[in-house]
């Protein structure tokens, strides 16, 4: 299944959450928000979320900022 | 002692109910390290920063992180929409944001072009009420247009941020006129926001009433950072003093400091 993470085209297997997803780019789920197709997902459901092909996906980050 | 218990205490900053202990709120951008953004902060005696948001990397998720160097838990982190041109793109940064940190003291900005960063007004406008419907606390950077400013804060905006002058060029209150209408209308608090360039230049903004002073570039590009975080420190202080203290009128002639009766 492909899906595009932050603008870069992944694969991913079939069955992926977001959690799953989170874990496989070595990223911690507690500092992150993640968007998919546009829609805010709360951490509460990173679990429950399947990922679907061509999903769109944003995970982001607070970084330094005026 | 007789001095110091004359002068009454300056009430602090309060920004939607959260008080805040020092007037000045920096930025976390342009610095060579988080390391000394973080010894900038400490010397600036801020507890507000303003922060980004942004794509991690996926290549290196494990770089540097300002979290791990500005603790959310002790500063309040000020979520901004810089880079966003259009309303729809400042509601979704910032729907992220609150998802990200868990607030919803936001700060508000939507560019018209790349080379001015000047606020968009009426994106600005329509993302702040449609932000405002959706519970989010919203400070604004906007123009110096008192009538612009009056229409957010009706809208609900908690603080109004008008420009000094354009984000990171440092040519300080170039519309002091302007900022002075924007306080004396203003029921919220009226931070300058951009352009103030040296400590002299905070310091202006604060004897025109501002209830505070937003800065960035002014620090993180100082040749030594830390110290001019120190120094904005005490231009905020200053500044805020001579405001509550009134200056002393103008005159077009001399006036002697000493007496012309006894003179020999």
């Amino acid at each position: 299944m492909r899906v595009t993470v932050n603008g870069e085209v992944r694969e991913t297997a079939p069955d992926a959450t977001v959690t799953t997803l989170l874990a496989s780019l070595g990223i911690d789920s507690r500092k992150v928000a993640v968007e998919r197709n546009r829609e805010i997902v709360p951490k509460s459901a990173y679990d429950r979320v399947a990922l679907v092909d061509e999903d769109a996906l944003e995970i982001v980050q607070f970084v330094g900022g005026g | 002692m007789m001095e110091s218990a004359a002068v009454t205490a300056d009430p602090p900053l309060v920004v939607a109910g959260r008080t805040f202990a020092s007037r000045l709120i920096i930025g976390t951008g342009k610095y060579k390290t988080y390391a000394e953004n973080a010894a900038a902060l400490e010397a600036s005696g801020a507890d507000m920063v303003t922060v980004a948001l942004r794509r991690v990397n996926l290549s290196d998720p494990s770089q540097p992180r300002l979290v791990d160097f500005i603790d959310p838990q002790k500063f309040t982190y000020l979520p901004n929409t810089a880079g966003c041109f259009t309303a729809d793109d400042a509601v979704r940064t910032l729907r992220l944001a609150r998802e990200a940190g868990g607030w919803t003291l936001v700060k508000l900005e939507v560019l018209a072009d790349q080379k001015t960063l000047y606020p968009e007004m009426e994106e600005t406008l329509a993302a702040a009420k449609t932000l405002i419907a959706e519970g989010f606390q919203v400070m604004v950077y906007c123009s110096d247009d008192p009538v612009y400013a009056r229409k957010l804060e009706d809208a609900g905006c908690v603080a109004i941020m008008p420009l000094g002058s354009l984000i990171g060029s440092g040519l300080g209150i170039q519309n002091p006129v302007n900022i002075r209408l924007i306080v004396e209308q203003a029921r919220v608090p009226v931070i300058v926001d951009a352009g103030v360039g040296t400590a002299s230049d905070a310091a202006i903004a604060m004897e025109l009433g501002c209830d505070g002073v937003l800065m960035n570039t002014a620090i993180a590009e100082a040749r030594d950072p830390v110290r001019m975080a120190r120094a904005m420190k005490h231009a905020v202080i200053a500044g805020r003093e001579a405001y509550l203290a009134g200056r002393m009128g103008k005159k077009r002639y001399a006036d002697p400091s000493s007496p012309l009766a006894g003179l020999i």
